[in-house]
C-alpha cells in the first residue's frame, strides 16, 4: 500500500448520487488477470460523451473526485478502485460510501473522505476553478478561500494509510493467535474442517 | 447471566481471533468460495510474496461469471473469458484448491452451489469475492462479499481484519398475498429503505413472513441485502434449514452432524437483545413489484404507473429519476402493465433455484412466448438444479413455450458473457441489479420475480401475474 499524507490538486466536481460499481467500471472490462490498465474502462459509459467531465482539459488526470451520496454501491469488484486509481484519482470525497467499496479503496491506499452535503456543495463550487487540499494527518479538507472542513476516519485505516502498511504482514504477526484459534476450532467444531474435500 | 445478544453478535463473537484496541478485530473465516473474476490478481500476489493458501480445505472454486450458457463443450470463444476460466483451473491446481470445473455436473453459480453442496452451513463466516455472497445468510451464516485484496488476505491467513457493523432488524409482518413472492419482499425492502439504507449494517430478517419462507425464498431475500446497502443479511436457522443441509455432499455427518445441530440450535437472537435499528414492513401490503428505474430502490407495484420526477420531494432524487426515465425510455404516468419487453431472463444467483423454475413453469405451462419477445432465457443456477428441473419435466414446459433452456452460469445478469440485452431493448429480469448498462450497454432492465418474468414472457409486456394465475 502506498503511503498517503497530504495532497493538493484539481478535483472533478462530479456530484452524482448512488454511483454504482457498474458505472465506475462495467463488467465487460473485468475480464483481466492483472490490476493494471483499468482506467480505459473507468466511467466508460459516461465517457462515451465527448463533453464528459472526466476528459475535460481541466480535469483530466485530476487526483480528487467529488461525488454524491452512497458512492460505490453494488458489486464487490476491486476493479472499481483500480480503475479510479488508473484514471489518476487518489481521493474521493462524498457524503457517504458503500461498505465493500470503502474497504477496497482503503486496501489500495485510496483515501475516502465523508463530508456533509453542504460542504460537498461548497467544494463542488471551488473545484470548478481552484485546487483542494486534503490533509490526512490533521483530518481536514481546505480550499484557498479559508474553507476548512474536518472529517472523521477510522484510526486503524488512518494509520495504515499514513504508514503504507502491508495488512497481510500485520495479520501474519498474529500467527500464534490464529494457530490457537484453529486448534480450538478443530476441537469444538470438528465439522468445519476438511469441507471442500468431503465430497460425496 | 450474560447480556442478551443478537444472532449477528453471537456469530461475530465466536469468530474473533484477536481484538485490537482500535476497534478492529481479526475474524476467522470458515468458508471461502471463489470464482474466476475476482481471484487472478489475488493468486498473482500470493505468488509474488511466496505465500501459500493456508486452508485449501475450507476453500471451494467454481467458474460462473464468464461461462457461456450454450455450446458448453466447445472452447470459450472470447479469449479473455477463456483465459480467466483457465487461470482459475490452473491456480486451483497450483494451490491445492478443489475446483468444480466448467463442465462438471455440480458446476453452477457460486451462490447456488455453496448451499447445494452443503458447503454453506449455519453459524459459519463465509466470504467470496462477490457482493451477492449475502445470499448464504439465509442459513444463519455471516456471509459477505469481499474485494480481491481481501480474497488474498483470506487465502494467506484464513482471517480478515474487520470492524463490526451495526445491526438492523427487518421484520416482515403479516402474510404474503396471492402471487407475491420472496423477490417482491426483497424489492419492497429496497424501495422502503433505499439502496443506501442498510449501509454499515448487517440485517437480520425476522417475522412471520420469513418464518413461513422456504430456504430458496430466504436465499432470494438475503441475496438482495446488498441491494439495500447492507453488508450481509441473516435469517436464524430453523428446522427448514437443518432439513435443507442434511445429507448434502459436504455437510457434516453422523456424530459431527449431531454436534453441529446442538450448536445451530443456539443461533438465534436472545429475547431482550437490542438491534441498532428496526424496520417493520407489512408483508400483507406487498404487491407484485417491478422496477422502473436504474436502481433497485426504483420499484412500483405492477398495478401502478411510471412515476414523474416531480413526485420526488428531494431535488437530487427528482434529478436522478429524470435521468433514469430518460435512460429507460419511459414516460411518466404510463401504466407499468403497458410496458412492452423484448427480452426475458429467468436466472441469476437471486432466482435460479428449483423453486424459482417451478414458479415460472407453472405460469408458462400451456402458453407460448409472445411474438414481440426476441429472447427468452431460462438459466438454471447449477447443473444439479438443471437435472432436477429436467427430471420434473420443467425443461419441456419452457422449450415448448419457446424459451431457450440453457446451461448454468451468471448469464444475462451482468453483461460479462455472451448473454446480453441489446441496447435500447427492455428485459424482464429475475436478476438483482437494474444499473445503467448492467445487462449490456444501453440495456433497460425491469427487475421482478420468476412468476412475473414468466407472465411477461407470455404476454410480451410487464404483466400482473395474478391475472394469469386466477
Amino acid at each position: 500500500m502506498q503511503a498517503f499524507t497530504t495532497l493538493t490538486g484539481i478535483a472533478v466536481p462530479f456530484g452524482a448520487e448512488n454511483v454504482d460499481t457498474d458505472v465506475i467500471i462495467p463488467a465487460r472490462f473485468l475480464k483481466t488477470v492483472t490490476r493494471k490498465g483499468l482506467g480505459k474502462g473507468a466511467f466508460a459509459v459516461l465517457r462515451e460523451d465527448p463533453d464528459n467531465i472526466f476528459d475535460a482539459p481541466r480535469h483530466r488526470q485530476a487526483p480528487i473526485l467529488i461525488a454524491g451520496d452512497n458512492f460505490g454501491c453494488g458489486s464487490s469488484r476491486e476493479h472499481a478502485p483500480w480503475a479510479l486509481a488508473d484514471l489518476g484519482f487518489k481521493v474521493v470525497i462524498a457524503p457517504s460510501f458503500a461498505d465493500i467499496f470503502s474497504g477496497n479503496a482503503f486496501k489500495n491506499g485510496m483515501l475516502l473522505v465523508a463530508l456533509p452535503q453542504d460542504q460537498i456543495d461548497r467544494l463542488m463550487e471551488v473545484a470548478a476553478t481552484d485546487d483542494i487540499t486534503i490533509d490526512l494527518e490533521n483530518q481536514v479538507v481546505t480550499t484557498p478561500f479559508q474553507d476548512r472542513f474536518s472529517f472523521e476516519i477510522d484510526p486503524f485505516r488512518k494509520s495504515c494509510l499514513i504508514g503504507g502498511v502491508d495488512e497481510i504482514g500485520l495479520t501474519e504477526a498474529q500467527g500464534a493467535a490464529i494457530a490457537s484459534f484453529e486448534d480450538r476450532l478443530a476441537a469444538d467444531k470438528p465439522w468445519i474442517g476438511g469441507a471442500a474435500k468431503r465430497a460425496a | 447471566m450474560t447480556k442478551p445478544r443478537t444472532l449477528y453478535q453471537k456469530i461475530w463473537d465466536d469468530h474473533v481471533v484477536h481484538q485490537r484496541d482500535d476497534g478492529t478485530a481479526l475474524i476467522w473465516i470458515d468458508r471461502h468460495l471463489i470464482h474466476e473474476v475476482t481471484t487472478p490478481q489475488a493468486f498473482e500476489a500470493l505468488r509474488l510474496a511466496g505465500r501459500a493458501v493456508r486452508r485449501p480445505d475450507l476453500t471451494l472454486a467454481v467458474p460462473d461469471h464468464n461461462v457461456p450458457t450454450n455450446h458448453r463443450f466447445e472452447p470459450i470463444a472470447d479469449p479473455e473469458s477463456a483465459a480467466q476460466v483457465a487461470a482459475l483451473a490452473a491456480n486451483c491446481a497450483d494451490f491445492g484448491i478443489e475446483h468444480i470445473e466448467i463442465n462438471a455436473a455440480a458446476q453452477g453459480i457460486v451462490h447456488v452451489i455453496g448451499p447445494e453442496q452443503g458447503f454453506t452451513l449455519p453459524g459459519v463466516t463465509l466470504v467470496c469475492g462477490d457482493s451477492h455472497t449475502a445470499t448464504h445468510g439465509a442459513f444463519g451464516a455471516l456471509a459477505f462479499g469481499i474485494g480481491t485484496s481481501e480474497v488474498e488476505h483470506v487465502f494467506a491467513t484464513q482471517t480478515l481484519l474487520l470492524k463490526q457493523s451495526a445491526s438492523m432488524e427487518v421484520r416482515v409482518t403479516g402474510e404474503l398475498g396471492f402471487g407475491v413472492t420472496p423477490k417482491d419482499v426483497a424489492l419492497a425492502i429496497c424501495g422502503q429503505i433505499g439502496t443506501g439504507g442498510g449501509t454499515g449494517h448487517v440485517i437480520e430478517y425476522t417475522g412471520p413472513v420469513i418464518e413461513a419462507m422456504s430456504m430458496e425464498g430466504r436465499m432470494t431475500l438475503c441475496n438482495m441485502a446488498i441491494e439495500a446497502g447492507a453488508r450481509a443479511g441473516l435469517v436464524a436457522p430453523d428446522a427448514k434449514t437443518y432439513a435443507y443441509v442434511a445429507g448434502r455432499p459436504r455437510a457434516p455427518k453422523g456424530a459431527d452432524m449431531d454436534a453441529a445441530l446442538a450448536y445451530w440450535a443456539t443461533l438465534k437472537t436472545d429475547p431482550g437483545a437490542r438491534y441498532d435499528r428496526v424496520v417493520i414492513i407489512d408483508g400483507s401490503a406487498i404487491a407484485p413489484l417491478v422496477s422502473w428505474g436504474t436502481s433497485p430502490e426504483d420499484v412500483v407495484a405492477i398495478t401502478g404507473n411510471v412515476p414523474a420526477p416531480a413526485d420526488f420531494a428531494d431535488p437530487s432524487k427528482a434529478a436522478a429519476a429524470a435521468r433514469a426515465l430518460d435512460y429507460m425510455g419511459l414516460v411518466p404516468g404510463t401504466a407499468m402493465a403497458d410496458v412492452e419487453v423484448q427480452n426475458i431472463f429467468i436466472g441469476s444467483c437471486t432466482n435460479s433455484r428449483i423453486e424459482d423454475l417451478r414458479a415460472a413453469a407453472a405460469v408458462v405451462a400451456g402458453r407460448k412466448v409472445a411474438a414481440n419477445v426476441k429472447q427468452a432465457l431460462v438459466v438454471p443456477g447449477s447443473g444439479l438444479v438443471k437435472a432436477q428441473a429436467e427430471a420434473e419435466g420443467l425443461d419441456r414446459i419452457f422449450i415448448d413455450a419457446g424459451f431457450d433452456w440453457r446451461a448454468p452460469g451468471c448469464s444475462m445478469c451482468l453483461g460479462m458473457n455472451p448473454d446480453k440485452v441489446p441496447a435500447g431493448e427492455r428485459c424482464a429480469s429475475t436478476s438483482n441489479r437494474n444499473f445503467v448498462g448492467r445487462q449490456g450497454p444501453g440495456a433497460r432492465t425491469h427487475l421482478l420475480s420468476p412468476a412475473m418474468a414468466a407472465a411477461a414472457a407470455v404476454t410480451g409486456r410487464l404483466t400482473d401475474v395474478r391475472d394469469l394465475m386466477r
